[in-house]
C-alpha cells in the first residue's frame, strides 16, 4: 500500500511530534474546562434552591399552574390581578407545561411544591389526598360549600370524607350536532339509544357519517365507554368500576362493549388513525351528523360557525338511569401538603370559588363554563348556557376515565384495551379477560 | 484516547525483557507523580461519569425492576412479578418484540443494501452526482419530528398526499390507523432517511478504495460484479462495521416517529416506547417500566458485547 496520499501522514503526524510539550498543557486546559464547567452548574443549582425557599414572606402565595395556553394563562393573571388588588397579598404564578406538569406530578408534590396547584377533580385528586400530599381544606368549604350543588362537593372529596379541592371550571361531554344540517334534512335530537340509532341509520342512508369518531390519541373513545356505561349500569357502578372494585368480567361490561359495538357500524371509519381535531373537522363541514365529545369541540369552530353548534345530552339506554348523569371534567386547585403559607393559600382558594373570580376567567374562554351556580352567565354564548342546564340538571358528574380511575390503569390498559376492541369487536371476552388480570396487578397496591 | 493508551502499553511490553532496573527506570522515566496523577484524574472522570451516570441508573433498574412502585406511595418487592406480567399478560409487549425485530431486518436486508447500492452508483460518477447525493442525503438533516408531521401530511386517511396521489378517494387506505399497514408505512420513511445516511459513509468509504485495486482485479479478468464483492466490498469493512453498529441503534433506539405518529400504539408498538409509556407519566409504574427497560438493555447488551468481541479479537489478530 505506498499508494496512500502522501498528505495523510504528516497531517496526523503533526500534532504527535509536538504532544510531548502540548500534552501536558492540553490536559490541564481540559481539567480546568470540566471544572469551569461544572462550578456554575453548582452554583446555579444553590441558587436556584435559595431562591423558592428564601424569598417566601408570608405575605407570598405561590401557584403552580398548569395552564400554559396563552388564553388560559392570561385569563388566570386577570384573575390573580384582582385577587391581589383585594387583599394586598403577593401571588407568584408559576406555569409548566401542561403535559410535563402532567407527568411530573409525583416529583413535583414530594419534592418543593407550591402551595397552591392546578388540579383535576375526582379519583386523581382522591389518589393525592390519600398519599398524604394534599392539605384539608374542609374548613373552607364551610364557607364555600353555599355556591356549589352536591355533586361538586361529592366531587372535592377525598375517600376519607374531607375536601381537598375547589372547583373552578367546567365543561360537558356531549353529544354535539350542527343545527343547520339537524334543520334541513328534517331530524329530530333522540331520546333513546333506539332513536339515537335509527336516526344514525337514517343519515347514513343520507350519505352523511353519522358519528363522527377518532382514537388515534387513545383517550377521545373512552368519553363513548363512560357514557355507554353510566347510562347502561348505572354511575355508581361505573364509579365503583373506575376505581378497580368491580370485575371487568362481568356480564355489565361485556354489556357495555355489546352496546357499543351495535354502534360500531354508524362510527366514522379508521377513527385509530384520525385525531379528534380531523373528526371535528368532519362535523364542522357537515359531513359528519353527530360526533361525541367534550365542549371543547368549539376549538375547531369558528366564531361564526360556533352558532350553528349545539348538542344534545347521550342518549338513554336503560330508562331506571334515564340521562341523571353527565361527564364533565372539573379542574379546580388544591393545596400541597408542604406548602409554606396555608392561610395565604386558602384565602386565595375562597377568591377563586367566587363567581366574580370564575367571571373574570371565563370571560376569555367560551368552552368552559363557571362551576358556581350564582356565576353571572349573562355573557355566557347560548352553548355555555346550555351547558350550565345541563350539569344543574344532572344528579351525577363524572369527571371522565382517566380522571375517575388511576392514571396509569388508564394510560398503560385502557387505551390499549380500547383499541383493540375497535379492531376487533368479535372477542369481547378476552378482551375483559385481559383487562381484569392487568386491572388486579395494578389495583393491587391498594 | 489512543494517544494515551499507546504510552501506557509500552512499560508492559518491557515485562517480556529481563532485567527489573530498566523497566522501572524506563517507568520512572515516563511518569511522574504528577503524570500519574493528571492521567488517574482524567481517567477517573470518564470513569466515574461512566458509573454513576450510566452504570448506576442501570443497576438501580434492574433493582427497582423487582419493585412495584409508583415514586409516591411507599416501594413494595414482588420479586419476578413484573417479568412474569410483562410476558404473560402485557398485550403489548410481544408485538412490540416483534416490531423491534422487523425494523432491525428491514433497515439490515432492505435500507441499508440500497443505501449501499445507491453510493456505488453516485461513485461511478454519473452526470448530477452531486445533485443526487444531496436529494439523497436531505432526510438525515430533517428531525424525526418532522418527518413525523410529513407523514401525517402524506398518509393521513381523510386528506393524506398519499390516498390522493392513488386515487382512493372513495375507499381510502387508513395508512397510519390500521395496524397492518402502519408499520410498513413508518419503515418506508425510516427508510428514506437511514439509506440517505449508509449511503453518505459508503460513498466516503467507496472514494478512499484505491483505483489500482479495481483495476488490477480488471486486468486479472474480473467482472464489475466480481471486481465488487471479491474486491471492493471486502476493503470497505471498517465502513461496514461502523453501517453495522448504526443499523443495530438506529433499530432499538427506534422511538421518535411512532410517538409522534400515534404515541406508539396500535401497530406501532416498541419497546422504547413501552418503557416510556409505563415510567414516564402521573401515576408511574416505576418498577414495571423498569422491567421493560432491564429487557430492553439486555438485548441491546447482546449486540454490543458481540460487537466488542468481534472489535477485540480483530485487534489481537
Amino acid at each position: 500500500m505506498n499508494n496512500e496520499p502522501a498528505g495523510s501522514h504528516p497531517a496526523f503526524s503533526t500534532p504527535l511530534s509536538h504532544a510531548s510539550l502540548s500534552r501536558r498543557a492540553l490536559m490541564r486546559g481540559a481539567v480546568a474546562a470540566t471544572g469551569a464547567v461544572t462550578v456554575p452548574s453548582l452554583l446555579a443549582a444553590c441558587s436556584d434552591d435559595s431562591g423558592s425557599g428564601g424569598s417566601g414572606a408570608k405575605k407570598t402565595v405561590t401557584v403552580g399552574s398548569n395552564y400554559s395556553d396563552a388564553v388560559p394563562k392570561k385569563a388566570l393573571a386577570d384573575a390573580v390581578a384582582s385577587f391581589q388588588q383585594k387583599s394586598g397579598d403577593t401571588v407568584n404564578v408559576n406555569t409548566i407545561d401542561h403535559n410535563t406538569f402532567q407527568e411530573q406530578i409525583n416529583q413535583y408534590l414530594k419534592g418543593t411544591p407550591d402551595d397552591v396547584f392546578t388540579w383535576f377533580a375526582g379519583y386523581r385528586m382522591q389518589f393525592f389526598a390519600a398519599q398524604g400530599l394534599a392539605t384539608d381544606i374542609s374548613d373552607i368549604w364551610g364557607d364555600i360549600g353555599s355556591g356549589y350543588s352536591d355533586a361538586f362537593k361529592a366531587a372535592s372529596t377525598g375517600a376519607d370524607g374531607k375536601q381537598y379541592f375547589v372547583p373552578y371550571y367546567l365543561y360537558p361531554w356531549a353529544v354535539f350536532y350542527r343545527p343547520s344540517v339537524f334543520q334541513a334534512k328534517g331530524y329530530t335530537v333522540p331520546k333513546t339509544f333506539d332513536e339515537y340509532k335509527t336516526l344514525a341509520a337514517k343519515m347514513k342512508s343520507d350519505g352523511l357519517v353519522p358519528i363522527a369518531f377518532a382514537d388515534k390519541d387513545g383517550w377521545p373513545a373512552m368519553g363513548t365507554f363512560d357514557y355507554i356505561n353510566m347510562r347502561l349500569n348505572g354511575y355508581d357502578f361505573h364509579i365503583s368500576l373506575m376505581a378497580g372494585k368491580e370485575s371487568w368480567e362481568d356480564a355489565k361490561v361485556k354489556a357495555v362493549f355489546d352496546t357499543w359495538a351495535s354502534l360500531l357500524p354508524y362510527l366514522q371509519e379508521g377513527a385509530l388513525g384520525r385525531t379528534w381535531q380531523e373528526a371535528a373537522q368532519s362535523l364542522q363541514q357537515k359531513k359528519a351528523g353527530m360526533y361525541v365529545l367534550g365542549m371543547f369541540v368549539g376549538q375547531q369552530f369558528s366564531e361564526e360557525e360556533r352558532k350553528d353548534l349545539d348538542f344534545f345530552p347521550f342518549p338513554e339506554i336503560a330508562p331506571e338511569n334515564g340521562q341523571d348523569s353527565v361527564e364533565a371534567p372539573i379542574d379546580g386547585y388544591m393545596i400541597s401538603k408542604k406548602a409554606k403559607n396555608v392561610a395565604g393559600a386558602k384565602d386565595f382558594l375562597k377568591f377563586l370559588a367566587t363567581p366574580e373570580a370564575q367571571g373574570i376567567y371565563l370571560k376569555s374562554d367560551p368552552n368552559n363554563v363557571a362551576t358556581n351556580k350564582n356565576a353571572d352567565a349573562s355573557g355566557y354564548t347560548a352553548l355555555q348556557k346550555k351547558a350550565v342546564e345541563i350539569i344543574s340538571g344532572a344528579k351525577h358528574i363524572s369527571q371522565f376515565m382517566d380522571r375517575d380511575t388511576r392514571p396509569d390503569f388508564a394510560s398503560t390498559v385502557m387505551i390499549q384495551a380500547i383499541q383493540e376492541f375497535l379492531k376487533n369487536p368479535k372477542d369481547i371476552d378476552g378482551l375483559c379477560k385481559n383487562i381484569e388480570t392487568q386491572k388486579k396487578t395494578i389495583f393491587a397496591t391498594e | 484516547m489512543a494517544l494515551f493508551s499507546d504510552r501506557a502499553t509500552r512499560p508492559d511490553e518491557t515485562t517480556d525483557h529481563p532485567g527489573a532496573p530498566v523497566r522501572r527506570r524506563a517507568r520512572r522515566r515516563r511518569f511522574t507523580p504528577r503524570d500519574v496523577a493528571v492521567f488517574a484524574l482524567l481517567l477517573g472522570i470518564p470513569i466515574v461519569l461512566d458509573v454513576v451516570l450510566i452504570w448506576g441508573p442501570t443497576a438501580a433498574s434492574a433493582v427497582l425492576s423487582f419493585s412495584r412502585w409508583d415514586g409516591v406511595s411507599d416501594l413494595v418487592w414482588n420479586h419476578g412479578d413484573n417479568y412474569r406480567q410483562i410476558v404473560q399478560d402485557y398485550p403489548p409487549f410481544w408485538p412490540a418484540v416483534w416490531h423491534n425485530v422487523i425494523w432491525l431486518v428491514f433497515l439490515g436486508l432492505v435500507a441499508t443494501p440500497l443505501g449501499l447500492f445507491l453510493a456505488v452508483l453516485l461513485d461511478k460518477g454519473i452526470r448530477g452526482t452531486r445533485f443526487y447525493q444531496s436529494a439523497i442525503y436531505m432526510p438525515v438533516v430533517l428531525s424525526l419530528a418532522i418527518v413525523g408531521f410529513i407523514a401525517k401530511l402524506v398518509y393521513s386517511r381523510d386528506y393524506g398526499a398519499l390516498n390522493g396521489v392513488l386515487g382512493l378517494t372513495q375507499h381510502p387506505v387508513d395508512w397510519l390507523g390500521d395496524p397492518s399497514k402502519n408499520l410498513w408505512a413508518v419503515l418506508v420513511l425510516v427508510a428514506w432517511r437511514h439509506i440517505g445516511y449508509v449511503m453518505i459513509l459508503y460513498l466516503a468509504g467507496l472514494k478512499a478504495v484505491d483505483p489500482e485495486l479495481k483495476e488490477a482485479a480488471s486486468i486479472d479478468g474480473a467482472n464489475e460484479v466480481q471486481t465488487f464483492f471479491r474486491v471492493t466490498f471486502p476493503t470497505l469493512r471498517p465502513i461496514n462495521i461502523i453501517v453495522l453498529v448504526i443499523t443495530v441503534i438506529e433499530a432499538l433506539r427506534a422511538f421518535d416517529l411512532v410517538f409522534i405518529i400515534n404515541k406508539g400504539r396500535n401497530g406501532l408498538e416498541l419497546l422504547s416506547v413501552l418503557v416510556s409509556a409505563n415510567i414516564v407519566g402521573e401515576a408511574s409504574r416505576i418498577g414495571f417500566g423498569s422491567a421493560l427497560a432491564v429487557i430492553l438493555t439486555v438485548i441491546s447488551l447482546g449486540f454490543v458485547v458481540t460487537y466488542l468481541v468481534q472489535v477485540f479479537r480483530e485487534e489481537k489478530r
